[in-house]
Parts: structure tokens; sequence; C-alpha cells
């Protein structure tokens, strides 16, 4: 009122013309308009960042699903077999059938460059040993033609992807500067191509030596199994918890106090719980060290708290009109809570459980302590229980294992690495998203 | 006030059905009923009025032990329901509240489809043995709480589209399904518009006929309307029970005259 009467005293605000803004007025509309372009700026910065972040893992991981491939056509005789399996050295005699071939043409095309046993094997590994193997599985194929894909090292590998270069690279038992003329050669002849990099999403981890070819495939199936242990635990488990706690539990000093421990678990960082893993299940209980069964454990441990919360906080959520309604028609108190409360909590329960799950998928810390880290997944598990007993990578702990390896070679694998752990993040997520939209209830 | 006559000309006094001696209700510290003695008559319909905040929820609680899910509030006193005392040990809350209905203050109906509303008490009391019997239970609920023509071609239309005085319907019809012998309601109407209220009035004065009744009100008007007994709580003290004639036109206790003529409350 002050502002009205200080303009017109006597007749207070019904003179003033409502088209002409006052001070006061005009200061609160800019105080607003100035709130707005700070939520608009923060919000401006946070895209900025997330646009970063996204084009930077994808500029550097998407190579990692792309190989360099050498395809060479090649035909093996009955008598050239006969005669390379009565050599001493066999591989040896495969691998000179296939260098000829590989010279024959490049002569063809009119290059001229030394192709000797040594480059090759330093650019495609021991090709002999391929073939071989590939004639001995298929005996029909002998006497056609046949179009060898072979996988070239992951030295040449970055030679097309630029991570390697003729100024810059040192001869090593890897590759030799010698051995790209054979590889611009080989490119010239047509004979190089991209293709996409399958074994890096099927495959094991190599040896620090064969960054080509590390796959992620064991470690998503090492998560896959730790995931199955903390669902299979920490649902049941929360859920029961919350439900006692919320519903039945009597309010004294004793409950309060469970309460604030669970939001202080819920804070804890995550290597404490890897060192409670290991001094437990893996010290105390002589559980499999590296075995997705003791970090399905561990990441259960913290996941509970995330799943109690959100539990109670969707228990909470629903109206306590609902109680009363049941319990007024002679339904027990469980029977309430289990008829009504419950299906109209799923839905919160659900994504809670989905976005514990999610933040565990993507843990790592834990892992370090109990010998997920480090391990060389190089084979998948034999069948469904031996996948949660032995021993196993995850997702997170291979992608830090590459990025902590020597070779350059590691590290668009590690990009890459991230690339498919944020689709299996992101899905679950929609999922939730999904599952919530389905199934809100409105009351 | 024409109303009042009509009530005065029905006085007869039934059997009792509930009698309640010495009533103390404590949440905690706060002592919220005081040495309070009612007796609810079989097919009788009995108002609680007062001002707000004067223990009528809370007295109305304890006829069906709903006071048992807080976890402060302690009950003391005699409640005899047909000469049983219900807060006896051996007595389950549980088979109580399927005797004692109740209906509650803002339409409560369970997100579920109009039949499962009606069908769930029969249901968790193994009152039907079959379909069929489940199907005739909720109809004659349906029907007892005057709501059947209005939903009997979408029973699985849920039950929480219907509008409110339609949901305050179900939610009776609910109550009523299990085969209760006392109906409490706590202020049934208070949520409900005018034509509601009226429909919902008529069907507490047809319930009657079955039930004994007890409404939690603070409409002056409707416990003249729809009782004919009426308890005036003031503060936590039963200050004046009686006759509903008598208590509108001739109240004993002063309180009970200044609330009526609206000084108090
Ligand atoms: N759950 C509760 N916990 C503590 N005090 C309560 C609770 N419910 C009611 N009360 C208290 O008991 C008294 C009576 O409340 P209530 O029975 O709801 O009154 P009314 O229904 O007549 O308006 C009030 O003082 C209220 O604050
Ligand atoms: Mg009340």
């Amino acid at each position: 009122m002050t502002d009205a009467s200080m303009q017109t005293p006597e007749t207070g605000r019904h003179s003033v013309s409502l088209t002409a803004t006052d001070a006061h007025t005009r200061k609160r509309a800019n105080a607003e308009k100035r709130f707005r372009a700070y939520g608009i700026a923060a919000i401006a910065t946070g895209l900025f960042f997330l646009v970063v972040l996204f084009t930077s893992i994808l500029s550097e991981g998407i190579p990692a699903f792309k190989r360099t491939v050498i395809s060479v056509d090649f035909t093996l005789t009955e008598a050239q077999r006969t005669e390379a399996e009565g050599e001493l050295f066999k591989t040896k005699a495969y691998s000179n059938l296939f260098i000829a071939a590989l010279k024959s043409e490049l002569d063809e095309r009119g290059l001229n460059v030394a192709v000797d046993e040594a480059a090759i094997e330093r650019l495609l590994g021991k090709v002999g040993g391929t073939i071989r193997t590939f004639y001995s599985d298929n005996p029909d194929k002998i006497g056609e033609p046949v179009a060898f894909d072979l996988t070239a090292s992951s030295r040449v590998d970055g030679y097309f992807k630029g991570r390697v270069s003729r100024d810059t690279m040192q001869d090593s038992r890897f590759l030799q500067k010698s051995d790209l003329d054979l590889v611009d050669a080989l490119e010239e002849a047509g004979i190089v191509k991209q293709a996409f990099n399958w074994p890096f999403i099927t495959g094991a981890d190599s040896g620090v030596d064969n960054p080509g070819g590390a796959g992620i495939g064991a470690s998503v199936v090492g998560s896959f199994f730790m995931m199955l242990v903390v669902l299979g635990l920490s649902l049941p488990i929360g859920v029961a918890a919350s439900i006692y706690l919320e519903e039945f539990a009597p309010q004294n000093r004793f409950t309060d106090l469970i309460e604030v421990n669970i939001s202080n678990l819920a804070a804890v960082p995550s290597i404490v719980f890897g060192i409670l893993g290991l001094a437990v299940f893996i010290q105390f209980m002589h559980l499999p060290q590296s075995a997705p069964l003791v970090g399905g454990l561990v990441l259960t441990l913290m996941t509970l708290p995330t799943i109690i919360i959100s539990t109670r906080a969707s228990l909470k959520a629903v109206p306590p009109s609902i109680r009363d309604a049941a319990l007024g028609v002679g339904a027990s108190k469980m029977q309430a809570v289990f008829h009504h409360v419950l299906p109209l909590a799923a839905p919160g329960i659900l994504t809670g459980t989905i976005i514990g799950l999610a933040q565990a998928l993507g843990e790592t810390a834990p892992l370090l302590l109990i010998g997920m880290v480090g391990f060389v997944a190089r084979g998948y598990p034999d069948g469904f229980l031996a996948g949660f007993t032995e021993p196993n990578s995850a997702m997170p702990a291979q992608i830090y294992t590459w990025a902590a390896r020597a070779d350059v070679g590691f590290y668009e694998k590690a990009w890459g690495g991230i690339i498919i752990l944020l689709i299996f993040l992101l899905s679950m997520n929609i999922i939730a998203i999904i599952l919530r939209r389905r199934f809100e209830r409105r009351w | 006030m024409n109303d009042m006559s009509r009530v005065e000309r029905e006085v007869d006094t039934n059997e009792i059905k509930l009698e309640c001696r010495d009533c103390q209700v404590y949440y905690g510290d706060t002592h919220a009923i005081k040495d309070v003695n009612v007796d609810i008559e079989d097919k009788t319909v009995t108002a609680f009025i007062g001002p707000s905040g004067c223990g009528k929820s809370t007295f109305l609680r304890c006829l069906n032990r709903m006071n048992d899910t807080i976890d402060v509030a302690r009950v003391e006193g005699s409640f005899r329901l047909d000469g049983e005392d219900i807060y006896d040990k051996r007595v389950d809350p549980v088979q109580l509240r399927a005797k004692v209905g109740m209906v509650f203050q803002k339409p409560n109906p369970f997100p579920k489809s109009i039949y499962d509303n009606v069908a769930y008490g029969p249901r968790i009391h193994g009152l039907a043995k079959n379909k069929a019997e489940l199907d005739e239970i909720v109809e004659k609920s349906l029907r007892r709480g005057a709501i059947w023509n209005e939903v009997k071609d979408r029973l699985d239309a849920p039950g929480t589209g219907l509008s409110g005085g339609q949901q305050q319907r179900l939610c009776i019809a609910r109550a009523v399904a299990t085969e209760p012998e006392v109906l409490l309601m706590d202020e049934p109407c208070s949520a409900l518009d005018p034509i509601a209220t009226a429909q919902v009035e008529e069907l507490i004065d047809e319930l009657r006929s079955q039930y004994s009744v007890v409404i939690v009100t603070h409409s002056m008007q409707q416990a003249a309307r729809v009782s004919q007994k009426t308890a005036f709580f003031h503060l936590g003290n039963l200050v004046e029970f009686g006759e509903t004639g008598q208590i509108f036109t001739n109240p004993v206790d002063p309180r009970t005259e200044s609330y009526i003529t609206g000084r108090i409350g």
C-alpha cells in the first residue's frame, strides 16, 4: 500500500492507472527476468557440458567398433595341401602359400614390394595356423577360391586410425617402419578394408600385448551375473525391510536409530563396501576371488539403502485413506499392505530398484578390492552356475583395466567400453521411466 | 426445522447394541476423551456433534478399534457389543471390524474396479462360496448403497472414476457387504455437494431398518434430519446425550444450547 499512497496520498490506489507501471512493479519484473536468465544460463551450461561429454566419448570410442581387415582371395589345391601336411613345420608351409598368393595379387596390380614372412606375422599374426585350421574344419572348400578376412594387428589398425604414423613410430617387434611400405601397397591394392568389430562386442579380454583382440563380451556376462545376484538379494530384502519399517515397526528410539543408519549407509563411499566384502566374503567366508557372486554380494550391500529409501518413499506416498479403507472392512494389517498398499507402491519400488541396479552396474571402486579389476577375462564361463563362481570381470572394471594398460591401442577400447556401458545404463533408465509412466496411478 | 417434528414422532426405544462406560482416550499425554458413557441402540441413527477437535472421530474410532492403528493412542474403559467386551484380549480386531463397519470422511474407494471394491470384504472374510454367491452379495450391497442402478452396467470400471457422491455410496456399499451390525460414519457428507448429501442422508435413513448407525457430523441440520439420538461432545467430554428432538429444542446444558445457537464451535 505504501507506494500507492506515496503517489496519490489522498485517493489511494484507485486513481493509479493499470497501464502505468510504477517503480516497484518494474523492479519485481526485472528481478523475475534476471532469475529466468540465470535459470536458462544454468541449463545451457549443463547442456554444453553434456554435449562436450558425449561428443568426446563418441569420437574417442567409435573407432573401437571398427577394425582393419586384410582381405585376400586364396585358393588351396588338394596337391598343395598334401604337400604342406607332409612338411615338418606345417603352419609355416601354409604361411608361405599365403604369402605367395598375396605377392601374386600385388604383382598383378603392378605393386612391387618385398613381402617377407616376419613382416606378415607382424601385420596379421600367425596366418598359417589360421588357414590350416580353416581347411581342416572345412575340407570341402579345398580347390575353391576363399576370401580370407584377416584382422590386422593393432599397430596397423592404429596406422589407419591415425594413432601410429611413420614419423612417430619406433621399430619394435610389433611393427617396423619398413612394414608400412607393405601396408601402403596393400591399401593401394584395395586389399585393406574397415569392418565392424564384432569381436570387440562378443569377445573376451586379450593379453596386454594384443589390444586388437580385446573384447568386452565376457565382462558384460560378468556384469550380468553380478546384477542377477544384486537383484535377487536386494529387491526382496530391501522391500521386506521397508515394509516392516514403514508399516509394522513401532515408532521408538530403536527404529529411529535404524532409520538414521540406513540413510547414512546410502552415503558411505563404495570403496568401504569393497573392503568390507574383501574382509567378510573372501578372507572370512573364503568365497572365490574375482567371482561375480562376491561382486554381487558387495554391490547388494551398496544397493540396499537406495532400494530401502525409495521403497519407503513410495509406501509413504500411498494415501493413508487406502489403508483405513482396507482395515475398515476388516482386512488384517498384512492384507491391507499386500492387497492394496504394495500394488500401489510397486511402480515406485521398481523404479528405485532399477536406478539402484544402474548405480551398481557402473560401480568400480568396490570391485577393485575383490579382485575383479586387472583380471584378464579370457573366456566365457562354462554354464549358468559357473557364471557366478568362475573368475570374471565386470564392465566398469574391464574399462578401468584397459585404461590402465600401457599400449595405446587399449585407449580406444576403454572409450568403446564406456559407450557399451552407457548404452546399458541408458536403457535401464528408459525402462524405469516407462515403468513409472505405465503404472502410475492417480487417486 | 420442520424435520424436527417428524423426528420427535419416531422416538421409540430399541435394545442397546453398544454400551460404552467410563471411556478414556489418550494420545500420548493428551487426554482426548474423558469419562464418556454412551449407549448406542440397535436400528437407530445416533449422531455425534460438537465443535471441531472435540474428539468425535476419536470416540467413533474406539468403537471398531481403529485407534489400535495409531501408535500413541491408548483407550480405557468398557465397550460392550451385545454384552461382549470388544477390547478383550481374545477379540481379533479384524473380526470386530467386519461386524462394525466404517465409512470415512473422504470417499476412499480402492483404485480397483467397482466390483472388486465391494467384493473385497466378502472375499477376505470368506462370505461367498463361489462366484455366483459373490455376484449376489455385490449386487445386494450396491442396491443397499443406493448406487446399483448407476453402476450396474460398468462394474468393471474403476471405483475412483465415479463422482464424489457415487464414491461415498460405493464406500457405504463396500461397508455393508461384510454384513456388519453397526455402521460407523465419520462426517460422510463433508466432501459432498448438497445433492449427493441428500442421497446419502436418504440412504442412512434406509439403513436404519437393519443396522445401528453412528454418524459424526458437524452439520446440525444433518443431525436433526437423520438421527434419533444425538450426543454433544465438547473438549473431550460428552456434555449431553439424548433424543435428537429434545437436544435441539430443549437442551439441558447451557454449552449445548450455545453450540446449537451458534455461539461456540
Ligand atoms: N493421531 C492423533 N495423534 C495425536 N492427537 C490426535 C490424533 N488424532 C486426534 N488427535 C487429537 O485428539 C483431539 C480430538 O480429535 P478428533 O477426534 O479428530 O476431533 P473431531 O473429530 O471431533 O474434530 C484433538 O485435540 C486432536 O488434536
Ligand atoms: Mg473428525
